[in-house]
């Protein structure tokens, strides 16, 4: 049961993340077409706020702060009872009321189903589609090293 | 007496309503838009978040607009904005190892796990002007290379090196991390905070006095042991979840340098290391803040301080460009009480000085006529 549960709680911080990096438009027209309902009680928010970034020293040493971002964040409880949070970068208040709706749906066992495939994959393909051109792009700057020999012998 | 003076709201107004004008320059000339400026004056967006000390592409590109290029007034109305909003809480700390590596190079080690990747560099441009740039022509995507994904671990994880390279940087364990947004600036300060107004610091100062220690004012022999650019990811524990919740990633540039050191009463012989760690793509205000890192941890190390690089409260206190701004500004605004008040003590001050001379000069000839 606990391991269920942990389980449970890794594949929705997995779909947290997917909802904060995929841009508001995206998730707006994949939502349009999903038949997911887009309406639910604002418990809080959306609304936009900081928070402070945080590093290690040497990278790997005393933590640090860096500097401050914009954070926007929204709660909202579904008729059914369920209730979602989102919270992403940026100051985008469309897509944190969207992104906790789903949150909310998701947590109810009818309409999990529909979140992960109408939502979640398309949005995750598209964005392991930029991460890999990405990745491509900069592997061909790698540097290759090959040694020169002069002389005779 | 003191006789307030009022006036110029006219002359204001109209000063303000001629800048957006001019800001918008020739009519026939189409507006930028944010996101050209967020696409394409990219590094110019990161200074400011950099230095604006907020992360926010969009914030960063508005404050360039507005402040018509000029990068110091966009930084002062970027962080004009952020006071303007709350704060939700402090991030787990960064994960550079695991970073989206977009650049990463080392001077110190050829052959590395990931190897050296330069990524969309200037270095090994020949600074020619480019008329092609001018005459817009299209732009070539970028080579692709489809090799499989290596892990890219940090040059200072991978090398201990029998002790010789010194550790990350430690502070004892309750030590809470120091905020100088929240806490007036205190002499002496640990190197967490010295590093947190680093990273905010102005580019221009930092890399002057970076540059300053090659040149053997707080001479201290560095290399860059790795420099790294790229997306990480951000996380925050809130109350409402039993999981740090995912922010989204945001683009930083970190740099090691690790400087020879021959020792002192405090630490052994050895590389030490001085550490920048800096909002977006800057590498070179990432290298300034870790020669300074290292430069300001004279002390700790058992170093003489003689060079300003070295001085905390100089480096530390003058380092902020909208203070700096600020307070050397401030003196072209109006000062006419002040300057009547000094005016009056001058006038004094000269006709007790042309007495006394006349006097001199009496005395003199009375002493030669004697």
């Amino acid at each position: 049961m606990r391991g269920q549960e942990a389980r449970e709680q890794a594949e929705r911080k997995a779909i947290m993340a997917t909802l904060a990096h995929a841009a508001a438009d995206e998730i707006a027209r994949l939502w349009g077409g999903s038949g997911l309902p887009s309406e639910a009680e604002l418990l809080r928010g959306p609304e936009t706020g900081l928070v402070t970034v945080r590093g290690r020293i040497g990278g790997g040493g005393a933590p640090f702060n860096v500097g401050e971002a914009t954070v926007t964040r929204a709660t909202v409880r579904l008729s059914s009872g369920q209730v979602g949070h989102s919270y992403a970068l940026g100051r985008d208040k469309r897509k944190a009321k969207l992104a906790a709706i789903a949150d909310a749906l998701w947590q109810d066992p009818a309409q999990r189903e529909a979140v992960e495939t109408k939502l979640v994959v398309p949005l995750r393909a598209a964005l392991d589609a930029t991460r890999e051109k990405r990745r491509v792009e900069t592997a061909a700057t790698k540097v290759d090293f090959f040694t020169m020999v002069r002389g005779e012998d | 007496m003191y006789v307030a003076v009022k006036g110029g709201e006219a002359a204001i107004a109209n000063a303000h309503r001629l800048l957006a004008d001019r800001r918008r320059g020739d009519r026939s000339v189409p507006a930028l838009r944010l996101d050209q400026i967020v696409e394409q004056l990219a590094l110019g967006v990161d200074r400011v978040m950099s230095e604006g000390s907020l992360y926010d592409r969009e914030l960063a590109a508005r404050g360039v607009a507005q402040a018509r290029g000029d990068m110091i007034e966009a930084i002062f109305l970027v962080r004009a904005y952020r006071t303007t909003l709350p704060r939700f809480g402090y991030t787990s700390p960064v994960d550079t190892g695991a970073m989206q590596v977009e650049r990463r190079v080392s001077a110190t080690y050829k052959d590395l796990p990931g190897g050296q990747v330069l990524g969309p560099t200037f270095d090994y441009t020949h600074r020619l002007l480019d008329p092609e740039l001018a005459a817009g022509a299209d732009v070539d995507a970028p080579a692709q290379r489809p090799i499989e994904a290596e892990a890219m671990p940090r040059v200072s994880s991978i090398l201990a090196h029998e002790g010789l390279i010194e550790a990350d940087g430690d502070m004892p364990l309750d030590h809470i991390p120091g905020d100088i947004t929240r806490e007036p600036l205190e002499f002496p300060m640990a190197r967490d905070i010295r590093l947190q107004a680093l990273s905010r610091g102005d580019e221009g100062f930092l890399l002057a006095l970076g540059y300053s220690t090659q040149r053997g004012y707080a001479r201290n022999h560095p290399f860059v042991s790795e420099i790294r650019i790229g997306e990480v990811e951000l996380e925050l524990d809130v109350p409402e979840l039993p999981f740090a919740v995912p922010l989204g990633s945001i683009r930083v540039t970190e740099c090691q340098m690790v400087n020879q050191f021959k020792g002192s009463a405090k630490a052994p012989p050895q590389f030490t290391r001085g550490y920048g760690l800096v909002f977006g793509q800057s590498e070179r205000k990432a290298m300034a803040m870790a020669l300074c890192d290292r430069a300001l941890r004279a002390t700790e190390l058992g170093e003489d301080v003689i060079a300003a690089a070295q001085d905390e409260e100089f480096v530390i206190s003058h380092s902020d460009n909208v203070q700096a701004t600020g307070f050397v500004e401030h003196l072209k605004l109006p000062h006419y009480v002040d300057f009547q008040a000094e005016l009056d003590l001058v006038r004094r001050m000269r006709a007790e000085y042309e007495a006394r001379e006349i006097e001199d000069k009496a005395e003199d000839k009375r002493e030669a006529a004697e």
